[in-house]
Order: C-alpha cells, then structure tokens, then sequence
C-alpha cells in the first residue's frame, strides 16, 4: 500500500518497557492474591503483622493485578497498535516516556501507601488524592500521545482497535475525575465529597466501567488487531465491529446499579442497572464472536500455535463471564449470589480467563518483535504454560462457584420457625475446602506467569540474529 | 403539557434510531469496499524480519 515507515523509526522503546513491567507486575500482583488466597484457608498467614493484614493486601492485589499487570499491558498494546496500524511513529516520545515513569511511580506509591492503611475506602479507587493527581497528570499525558499519533496517521481509517482504546482512554479518565473528587484534609486523608446512597452509586458507577472499559474495552482493542495478526487473516466483519463498538460503549455505562441490589439504591434504578446488563449480553457475545468466527477456515493454527490458544480460548472465558454476568446481575440470581465467593469466581472468570490470557498471549506475540528476534525462545514453555493456567483458572473458578452457590443456600436457610439454620461461622467452616482448591488453581496460574518470565528472560537474551538461537521456535503466524 | 417522561421517552427513542442508522450505514454496500481496506490494516507492512 502506502510507503510504511521501516520498524526503526517506530518507538518501540516505550512498549518494550511497558512489556517487561506487565509481566513483572503480574507475578506481583499474582502472588499478592496467592498469599491472600491462603490467609483465608490458613488465618495464620497473616503472622499478626498489621501490614499483612488481608484488609491492606487485597486492595494491593487488586490495583497490582488491574493498573498494575492490566494497565502496563494496555500501555504497551495501545502504543505498539496505534503505531502500527497508523503507520506513523509515537507523537511526542519525551511525553511517552513520562508515562512509562509516571505510572511505575503510581504502582510504588500503592505498594507502599496501602499496606500502610492509607486509603479512601472506595474500592478500585483506593489510592489517596496525591496519588489520583499524579494519575491524573499520567493519564491526560498518555491520552495526549495517543490522540495525537492517531490524528498523524498516514492512514484513511482509524482501524477499529483504536476505536476501542480512544474509548478507554476517554472514559477512564471521567471515571477516575469524578469518582475520586474529595476534600483533602491533610496528605494521607481526605473525603469524598460524595455522600450516602448517591457516593454509592458514584462509586459503582466507576467501579461497573473500570471493568467495561479499563477490563473490556482496552483488551478488546489488543483482540482486534492480535487476532487477526496472529491469525494472518482479517477480523471475521469489520462491520460487526462497529456495532459491536457503539452498542458495548453505550450499554456499559449505565450497567453500575447492579452492584448495588437490594440496597438502599431506589429500586427502578436497580431494575434499570439490571435491564441494561442483561441487554450487555448482545454486543459481548457479538464481539467474541466477532473474534473466534476469525479462525473460521483455519482452525488448524490452533493445534500448531500456542498464543493463538491463549488468543482464542481467552475469549471463550470472555464468553463464559459475559453471559455469567448478565445472569447474575438478575434480582432473583443476585439474591443467592450476592456478598458470596460466586462473585469472587465470575471476576476471576473474567479477570484470569479474558484479560490476563489475552495479555499474556500479546506480550508472547510482541516480545519477538519488540526486541527483533525471529520467534519465543520457546514454544514448549508456552504450550506448558498455556495448559498450566488453564487448569489454574478452571479450578479457581469451579471452587468459588461451589463455595459461592454453597455459601448462599446455607445463608438463605431457615427453620420452621423463621430461625436462621446456620450460624455465619458454620458457612466459613464449609468453605475451607474450596479456598484451598483456590489457592491450588492461584498457584498453578502464578507458575505459568514465572514460566513465561523465564522464556522472555531466554528471548531477549538470545543472540540478535534471526536464524539458530531458537531451541523450537514459536509459530509467529505470519507467512514467511 | 409536556411531561418530563415524555421528553425522556422521546430521547430513549432517539436513540434507538440512531442505534439503527449506525447499523444501516455499517452495513450499507457503500462502506463495504472501505471496511474491507480497513480490516487489512493489522495484516500490512510484513517487513518486520524479511
């Protein structure tokens, strides 16, 4: 087509950086979540250190997993795909960099403000006000260069993956403005200046679009273009994706009520957070569609080409959880569900399935690229880790979804006489079993992450040249 | 006298329309050939190792 830019010029520095810092994040914030996941089958884990306290690490596994491990990961596919497929280089490389370092900065705060208690009290929005400024400050920088590498484009279109981003970019930016407006009142404290029911809803609000646009929309944006690259063929309806974009974007943003049934939110407008989640179903569905219809006539690159599985079977779990979301966000469904590890399972679902399985499958297909060697050091380790994490996250979710459907029937159970049948403590007891099921399925999934650490580490460390340094090279999909 | 549902009723509706022109000009035959150059876009430029 057009004269291309040739990869020297393009600012892969930026991505590289944000490639190694997903997968160092990740085993972080993984083993983060492992640890917590054991304090809650063995108590003693805690070792009565206030800092270890599950309270203070489960926000830090959290924001580790999601801005940490999840925003890298975003950051360095956004950058990567809006160069490629505008086919120009970064905008403004100086900015760029100060979002690499603006962000890692971000993450160390977290590390050290939340173990320390310091916190709003909003969950995914935890950090305190100098921390949200600097992200602030972080996030307009990035949305900056991302803007402005798309309006340089040497390109007609503005390929739909970028649609996605813009749109993450976007609305993470109002999400994370409103929800945290406070008054501070001094460094490590402030309040919110939202109240009652209405922060509530503010705060869901958030919360409900931190997984629609920061979890949903930014990595579908990394399905639309590692898909079809890795596939070497073009998405399955480019027209679809359009639909897909606008009825997603419009349909996720009033979904926040459901977290709040039975509360003291009004009750239409918790018919209305349901209404909408269920009709949520239609363009999540239409997307993995969309994504795994890509394959269709070439389904044999699935047996051959270990990030492709990643690829493919990360939207089959983007399937699962989008339909397990709409059923639960129904005020019958939710009544057993809620405040129960179900929940905890439908994340995981999702947060382990889709969006960590998408992840990894991008950083192995961009690693070669990035640090220009022909192919993984190893396409063994990758079918092992593969296998591996899909085992964790089959037996981390099928443990929360007995321990949850368990926990909700023995809350709900009463006597003859209008008496509770169980004490709280008796459903804790009954749990234990799963929790360490749990922690069995976290453990598998942290090792593949410690894998794949140990293949990059062989990758770039490999002899720059593009033939013989591979023990058995990666199918990198790409004709030769 | 106009009711606030009403007008709420009218956006909703509004929508609705808009939500079915974007699928019409999506799928429209026109958009076709443009769509088609677009979806190539992740699939050009294979000189990364040739």
């Amino acid at each position: 087509m057009t004269a291309t830019p040739s990869t020297a010029s393009y600012n892969y520095k930026v991505v590289q950086q944000f490639s190694i810092m997903t997968v160092v994040w990740g085993i972080v914030g993984m083993a983060v979540g492992l640890l917590i996941a054991a304090q809650l089958a063995w108590p003693l884990l805690n070792f009565d250190i206030a800092w270890l306290s599950y309270g203070r690490l489960r926000p830090l596994h959290t924001n580790a997993v999601i801005f940490a491990f999840g925003g890298c990961a975003l950051f360095a596919t956004s950058y990567f795909i809006v160069q490629r497929t505008c086919q120009v280089p970064l905008a403004f490389p100086k900015l760029a960099a100060f979002t690499f370092w603006g962000w890692q900065l971000v993450i160390l705060l977290a590390a050290i403000t939340l173990p320390l208690g310091i916190t709003q009290s909003k969950e995914y929005a935890e950090l305190e006000w100098p921390i949200d400024l600097l992200i602030t400050i972080v996030w307009v920088s990035y949305a900056v260069v991302y803007f402005t590498t798309i309006a340089r484009r040497k390109v007609k279109h503005i390929y739909v993956a970028n649609w996605f981003f813009a749109a993450y970019i976007l609305t993470i930016a109002v999400l994370h403005i409103f929800n945290n407006l406070s008054i501070p009142v001094s460094l490590t404290k402030s309040y919110v200046i939202w109240s009652g029911t209405v922060d509530a809803m503010v705060q869901w609000w958030y919360g409900h679009n931190a997984v629609g646009f920061f979890l949903t929309a930014g990595f579908l944006g990394i399905m639309y273009y590692f898909v079809p690259k890795q596939a070497d063929r073009p998405i399955y309806s480019y027209r679809l994706s359009i639909v897909h974009f606008w009825a997603l974007i419009s349909i996720y943003m009033w979904a926040g009520p459901h977290h709040l049934h039975y509360t003291a939110l009004p009750d239409w407008a918790q018919s209305l957070g349901m209404v909408f989640s269920l009709m949520l179903l239609a363009p999540s569905w239409g997307g993995m569609i969309n994504g795994i219809m890509t394959l269709s006539g070439a389904w044999h690159k699935l047996r051959t080409d270990p990030i492709l599985k990643f690829l493919i079977v990360s939207l089959s779990f983007y399937g699962m959880s989008t339909f397990e979301g709409p059923m639960m966000s129904i005020k019958t469904v939710n009544a057993l569900s809620h405040y129960t590890d179900w929940t905890i399972g439908h994340v995981h679902s999702g947060a382990l399935g889709w969006v960590a399985f998408i992840t990894i499958g991008a950083i192995y297909a961009l690693i070669p690229k990035l640090f220009d060697k022909a192919a993984m050091y190893s396409s063994k380790l990758i079918d092992i880790h593969f296998w591996i994490a899909t085992v964790g996250v089959v037996l981390y979710i099928c443990s929360m979804w007995a321990a949850g459907v368990m926990q909700g029937l023995m809350w709900r159970a009463v006597n003859d006489d209008g008496t509770l049948t169980y004490s709280f403590v008796e459903a804790l007891h009954s749990t234990y079993p799963y929790y360490v099921v749990r922690f069995i399925g976290g453990l598998l999934f942290l090792s593949g992450m410690l894998i794949m650490a140990y293949n990059i580490y062989k990758t770039i460390s490999s002899k720059p040249t593009v033939t013989g340094n591979s023990v058995q090279p990666a199918y990198t999909g790409e004709s030769a | 006298m106009m009711d606030i549902n009403i007008v709420r009723g009218i956006i909703t509706l509004l929508l609705m329309l808009l939500f079915v022109g974007i699928c019409i000009w999506a799928y429209s035959s026109a958009r076709k050939a443009d769509f088609e150059q677009a979806s190539r876009l992740p699939l050009e430029q294979e000189n990364d190792h040739e």
